[in-house]
């Protein structure tokens, strides 16, 4: 069974449609490169996988749970939204993270929240309260050592690079564990010389039981690291398939001259 | 040294108790402003950022009437109009028991705070708004609920951003506080002018100056004191 399966999403601002009915699945463990030009839609659809926005039309599962039906979103309580969306992740171009609290306190504070929250409902002791906020900041310590980060556990987000702020958002995202995880562009916002090192961490992320979507602009790491390719112009997939099917075989006119107009760029 | 023996201390000591007295009566009239208007301020941004219109157009409709006219009509209007429009002067409210001058004191305390929290809701709506769309955005896909964002993320962003316009207003309020005056409120200008009209001096009003220059020396210190303590990130 697929882990995710999004089912004819479809998303207008006004009278500007966005998404034109939107289908795929994506199987455990997968790395999904979203690629295509700018306004084709890209960030509007992580947006509403993240229920940032809410798609006008359409359904998505994820493990075979409807997390998402258009026809019943609107009974949902902001409670339920809450906990469907924590099975996603989402990675910010502009990585967002909260200036006022350490690089370690960013990553434990949704953890500590909910946590918070559960421990009430149990009536939890303090012996067990201070167990649990143990277990959250070392497994974010864990997390920092995977994007390389440790030493900075203790320092806030302005004494850092760019780069070092990306990662700090993506071991945030992690914290969750979320069952998909979506970057929107994660080193657009980046210097040239500073991509590299976000991009190396993403590629060490994956893994077997990681799911990840990625929209990019990245060729080489698209080809590099993603299972699976999709190109989105105007609002529809126009391209699906394999990194070597899309790049290597394009099927549609409209992706040929998309990669052939990138390749004048890369020198 | 010899001026020194000209000095007449005894109404030297004369005209400090009664300026104190008077900076007493300041002094409450600042910190209970203070203390009242600051959150009220909060509650009439978020009116003027309400979703519900009819409410959001009340808010803001009263904010900027209160902001337009000067607070010397505001505390005329809120001192004298119970009694000329409704036969009830502050004075013989039952609440101030006979006490004429805290009736007027209060009657000031409460146009003080219904206009400064006019002027802080203004400063809090910007400092909110200010706020990238960025942080609610990574709040929610983290899970927070709406108030966990405000208090948790949003909050301490807003309170740095707009502690040099909140320190500003502050300091307006000492001097307003002067204000008073006009509607018998006893404080330290009201008492300088006593001064001046029965001992013909005009020295105690340098001396009220000094009073108002330090307080405000002091009141700049500790906005400066909590600025500094907020350098340790940035917006
Ligand atoms: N909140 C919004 N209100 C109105 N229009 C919007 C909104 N968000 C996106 N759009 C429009 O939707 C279209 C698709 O935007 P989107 O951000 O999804 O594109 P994208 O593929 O991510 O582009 P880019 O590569 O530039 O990031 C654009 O035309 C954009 O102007
Ligand atoms: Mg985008």
């Amino acid at each position: 069974m697929p882990i995710l399966e999004v089912e004819n999403f479809t998303k207008s601002f006004g009278d500007v449609n966005v998404l034109k009915g939107i289908d795929f699945t994506l199987e455990k463990g997968e790395v999904l490169a979203i690629i295509g030009s700018s306004g084709s839609g890209k960030t509007t659809l992580l947006r509403c996988l993240n229920f940032l926005e809410t798609p006008d039309g359409g359904r998505m599962r994820v493990n075979g749970e409807t997390l998402f039906d258009a026809e019943e979103h609107k009974k949902l309580s902001d409670k339920e939204i809450r906990m469907r969306r924590l099975h996603f992740g989402l990675v910010f171009q502009s990585f967002n993270l909260f200036p006022q609290y350490t690089v370690l306190k960013n990553i434990t504070l949704a953890s500590e929240l909910l946590e918070n929250e559960r421990l009430k409902g149990e009536n939890a002791g303090r012996e067990k309260r201070n167990r649990v906020m143990e277990g959250i900041r070392d497994h974010a310590m864990e997390l920092l050592a995977t994007v390389g980060l440790t030493e900075k556990a203790e320092s806030y987000p302005c004494q850092l690079s760019g780069g070092q702020c990306q990662r700090v958002a993506i071991a945030r995202a992690l914290a969750l564990s979320p069952d998909i995880l979506c970057f929107d562009e994660p080193t657009s916002a980046l210097d040239p010389e500073l991509t590299g090192e976000v991009l190396r961490v993403i590629r060490g992320l994956k893994s077997s039981d990681r799911t990840m979507i990625v929209v990019t602009h990245e060729m080489a790491f698209a080809k590099g690291v993603a299972d699976k390719v999709i190109y989105m112009a105007d609002g529809v997939i126009e391209e699906i398939g394999t990194p070597d099917q899309v790049f290597n075989h394009p099927q549609s006119e409209k992706t040929r001259s998309f990669l052939n107009a990138g390749q004048q760029f890369q020198f | 040294m010899s001026w020194l023996y000209d000095i007449d201390w005894a109404e030297v000591w004369y005209v400090t108790v009664q300026l104190l007295n008077g900076f007493k009566m300041t002094l409450g009239l600042f910190f209970l402003t203070l203390i009242f208007s600051l959150p009220l301020g909060l509650v009439f941004s978020f009116g003027t950022m309400s979703k519900i219109k009819p409410l959001r157009y009340l808010v803001k409709g009263f904010v900027y009437i209160i902001r337009g006219t000067p607070l010397l009509l505001q505390l005329m209007i809120i001192v004298y109009l119970p009694g000329i429009a409704f036969g009830m002067p502050l004075t013989r409210w039952a609440i101030f028991g006979g006490n004429v001058s805290a009736a007027y004191f209060f009657g000031a305390l409460a146009a003080f705070i219904i206009n400064y929290a006019c002027y802080f809701s203004e400063i809090y709506r910007g400092g909110i708004e200010s706020i990238a769309k960025g942080q609610y955005e990574a709040g929610q896909v983290l899970g927070m609920t709406k108030s966990q964002i405000f208090f948790k993320v949003i909050l301490m962003q807003v309170i740095k951003n707009i502690l040099p316009p909140i320190a500003n207003e502050t300091i307006t309020l000492v001097k307003d506080t002067a204000l008073a005056r006009t509607v018998s409120v006893m404080e330290i200008l009201f008492m300088a002018n006593e001064i001046l009209m029965l001992k013909q001096l005009i020295w105690p009003l340098f001396y009220t100056g000094v009073f108002y220059l330090l307080f405000n020396a002091l009141v700049t210190w500790i906005f400066g004191k909590l600025e500094a303590k907020l350098s340790y990130y940035k917006v």
